[in-house]
């Protein structure tokens, strides 16, 4: 491994690819960055992690001309950068590859990877065959074989990130950003662009890695930057570093303290005994997938729903919430009388749904951390005929202490939070609700290690007080030390039932596995 | 790695008391209503004469209705075409109402339905709009495009293309009464802002209705009623354009269906937009509305004033809606 030794080595003498040094950055008068560092060799594959509200995405927005800094200092190559726009950016060699795609699906491979730079032949058309040929040779250097005439969004969204990182290189980029890349990607698809990125770094392509999921690190990274509090406090080559050890850096605290404390603030609610059921879904089926699930959950425990990604746990939630017309079956609700048909009903009905798409599904961008937060509940704030000023700010300051909710005060707009606090937003919007029972999608998706911890142990403070859970999560660890029951989904039915304590990740991951060798045979 | 030195100093900020240009992003409505009315103290003849104020007045407050209720539609992420052609359904059908032989009869009985029906036919415009967009989820630049193309049509086949004229002096107070000197639709779009700013700041649905435009899937899943919502606010825009209908045949003592409300969308969007109001939904600036209202009156009358040609006001009244829509995209930074 050359380049390893590059690295190690090297800090004075050789040249960095991008230095960043003593960042700084406000937005209106809230510090985002106050001291931030950065420094990427040629070829290397560098991680930057943090909480959320690190200054993880504004660093990297500074450096790709999104943002422009207040203080410090940028130099590619060992030149200054005058890098004031995204497309500046691409010029200087700085690729990035964001987790919603910036591509355009309906049209064809060839047309995205192309976009810009098409190949035009004497008469200033556009020469598709020359397109055609350069799309095939761009793709294949990384074996990527597919009909390039086909639409781009025919393909799976891990073929269209890969896609995107093509026409990225082929644009000559010595780095390449990628945000979040694989957190909509399977096992599979994961292990194809992994195989990519190592492609990149043979050629001497310098790849910048966002993830919240720190195993991957360690399986393609060379080196981690750590931020916190918009700081930067740490730089390690990452085989020296421990999974504990990048943890305690990026919370600021002890990692024996951590351990101590459990990985996940779901667990230890086990002792009560289990209360009257509040809901019951009895061999439900919808248009959408879902089979025959039946499942039940009672007053303050959590049910866990298991199952692999299309085994039908959102389709589940979506029909209880009355998202989804039932075709067979029916549920029961004891919060409230009548059929749930429509969210509002669901609502009536005492029942919440934290989807998991908090950009789509979730904030309202435009409107405050106030407004957001009341947004279900504002029929019951009405008084005469208008809300209720009074009661609203004292119930939003109400939550935002006791979840512990970073803002600058509950008149700032949503989208400024940082995805952790905007998820707790969310959460206060159902409990403001005070409902019988909440749908949890993903709830710690996607938010740093610290939120999740945080949004784990309001969740068990409210079941041990009689709310009942019914808990989606693709992390088994979650699942397994939250759940009283996990629901196994398999094809859209519920299979089997696995009851707490007892349950181990070995024992669930067998409860899926089994079952789908059973289906196999 | 040293950290501290070597700061450079990005943003011109810090040096002495500098222009602050956002300032004039966030203020550029009234800024531009202040150019205007300054160019025209120094130029046009006669401007500070009463008489200008109440010609004026009367004629911003058909579009500043309009406006404030169009406000609402865009800030659903929807768009209302059909406000000038429901003006001249609501417009040709009062006349035709206090001039009948019932009316006649019953002078006090027919004023009132004057009023009143037109404007529940125009609701009832409002309600068929919001159910196309709503329930059948057209698009609503699609869907408000058959009342843009029939509405004025139903008017003239109601009016056999006629011009009416007609002397009410009752009904004519709509459009030409005075209180305490000032015109009487000026006192009506003052209302009518304040209640419907009222509603939006206060109300659960003003706060649905704006939940709906910022984020329609996130409101749908807290449980706002998103399509009862929606109705509404076609309904409202409706209703605000049968009566700005009213006010332009009050006016002028005659109703020509061909002529009431005429490009009244354009001007109305115009306002909307001028005065702050996103395309694409989520904020309803109704006083904005009407500032934008009175900026495109003004621009009109002084060219109007100043013998410019009518067809070069219409250039005029574009290039405003550019720099409206430059100032809100300097704006978004």
């Amino acid at each position: 491994m050359p380049l390893r030794h590059h690295i190690m080595k090297g800090d004075e003498g050789m040249q960095h690819l991008i230095e960043m040094s003593g960042i700084k950055k406000s937005f209106a008068g809230v510090v985002a960055l106050q001291n931030a560092n950065l420094h990427i060799a040629p070829g290397e594959v560098h991680a930057i992690i943090g909480q959320n509200g690190a200054g993880k995405s504004t660093l990297i927005k500074i450096l790709t001309g999104v943002y422009r800094r207040d203080a410090g200092e940028v130099t590619i190559n060992g030149t200054p950068s005058t890098v004031s726009a995204p497309r500046e950016a691409q010029d200087a060699g700085i690729a990035t590859i964001y987790q919603e795609l910036s591509l355009v699906p309906l049209r064809s491979v060839t047309e995205n990877v192309m976009m810009g730079y098409e190949p035009r032949t004497r008469f200033g058309m556009i020469d598709w065959k020359a397109a055609h040929k350069r799309t095939r040779e761009i793709l294949d250097r990384f074996g990527i074989n597919i009909d390039v005439k086909a639409q781009l969004g025919s393909f799976s969204t891990a073929i269209q990130q890969l896609v995107a990182i093509a026409r990225a290189v082929s644009l000559n980029a010595q780095l390449v950003i990628m945000d979040e890349a694989t957190s909509s990607l399977d096992d599979q698809e994961i292990e194809i662009l992994f195989s990519v990125v190592r492609e990149l770094k043979k050629e001497g392509v310098a790849v910048l890695y966002i993830s919240h999921f720190l195993d991957e690190l360690y399986q393609i990274c060379d080196r981690v930057t750590i931020m916190r509090d918009g700081q930067t406090v740490g730089q390690h080559v990452i085989a020296e570093t421990t999974k504990l050890g990048l943890i305690s850096e990026m919370l600021g605290r002890d990692p024996e303290e951590i351990e101590a404390a459990g990985m996940t603030g779901l667990g230890g609610g086990e002792k009560a005994t289990p209360g009257a059921p509040l809901f019951e879904a009895e061999h439900i089926s919808t248009a959408r997938g879902l089979k025959d699930v039946s499942l039940t959950v009672r007053k303050g425990e959590i049910v866990g729903l298991g199952g692999l990604l299309g085994s039908g746990r959102t389709e589940t939630a979506r029909a209880l919430f009355g998202l989804d017309g039932l075709k067979s079956g029916h549920i029961n609700s004891h919060g409230g009388a009548g059929q749930i048909g429509t969210p509002a009903e669901a609502i009536a009905a005492g029942v919440g749904f934290l989807t998991e798409d908090r950009k789509r599904e979730g904030i309202v961008p435009h409107m405050t951390v106030r407004e957001n937060m009341t947004l279900a509940l504002l029929p019951k704030l009405k008084k005469m005929g208008r809300v209720d000023r009074k009661r609203e700010t004292d119930l939003v300051e109400r939550f935002i202490t006791s979840l512990g909710i970073k803002t600058s005060g509950m008149e700032q707009p949503i989208r400024e939070l940082s995805g952790g606090n905007q998820q707790k937003v969310l959460l206060a919007r159902w409990l403001a609700l005070e409902p019988e029972v909440l749908i949890l999608d993903e709830p710690t998706r996607g938010v740093d290690v610290g939120a999740k911890f945080e949004i784990q142990s309001i969740i068990r403070e409210y079941v041990d007080r009689g709310l009942g859970v019914l808990l989606i999560s693709s992390e088994f660890e979650e699942l397994v030390e939250g759940a009283d029951r996990i629901v196994v989904l398999r094809d859209g039915a519920s299979i089997t039932e696995l009851q707490n304590p007892g349950v181990t990740e070995e024992s669930l991951i067998a409860a899926i596995a089994h079952h789908h060798a059973e289906a196999a045979a | 790695m040293t950290m501290d030195n070597n700061v450079v100093q990005n943003t011109p900020k810090s040096t002495g008391p500098k222009f602050d240009w956002s300032l004039v992003a966030r203020n550029g409505g009234a800024i531009a209503l202040l150019v205007i009315l300054l160019f025209n103290v120094l130029v046009t003849p006669n401007f500070l004469h009463p008489q200008t104020l109440f010609v004026n007045i009367s004629q911003v407050a058909t579009i500043a209705i309009v406006a404030v209720g169009m406000t609402l539609v865009i800030a659903t992420g929807g768009i209302d075409l059909s406000v000038g052609a429901i003006m001249a359904l609501s417009g040709a059908l009062a006349p035709l109402i206090f001039t009948s032989p019932f009316a006649e009869a019953n002078p006090e009985l027919g004023l009132a339905l004057s009023i009143i029906v037109p404007i529940v036919v125009a609701l009832a415009c409002g309600v068929f709009n919001g159910a196309l967009v709503s329930l059948l989820n057209v698009q609503p630049i699609v869907a408000t495009l058959i009342f843009f193309i029939s509405g004025r049509g139903i008017a003239l086949v109601l009016t056999n293309g006629n011009l009416q004229t007609f002397t009410n002096p009752a009904f004519s107070y709509l459009g030409t009464g005075k209180i305490l000197g000032f015109p009487f639709q000026g006192y009506l779009v003052l209302i009518i802002a304040v209640c419907v700013w009222w509603v939006m700041a206060y109300t659960v649905f003003g706060r649905q209705l704006l939940a709906v435009g910022g984020n329609e899937r996130a409101a749908e899943l807290s449980g706002v009623p998103v399509k009862r919502v929606k109705i509404g606010a076609y309904v409202i825009c409706a209703g605000l354009s049968g009566l700005a209908g009213l006010i332009v045949v009050a006016i002028n003592s005659a109703s020509d269906a061909a002529r009431i409300g005429n490009l009244m969308e354009l001007d109305a969007i115009a306002a909307a937009v001028v005065g702050g109001t996103l395309l694409q939904g989520g904020k309803a600036p109704i006083f904005g509305a009407i500032l934008g209202a009175v900026i495109i009156q003004l621009v009109k009358y002084t060219l109007l004033a100043n013998g410019v040609a009518d067809e070069v006001a219409l250039i005029a009244k574009a290039g405003i809606i550019v720099l409206a829509v430059y100032v809100q995209q300097a704006r978004k930074e």
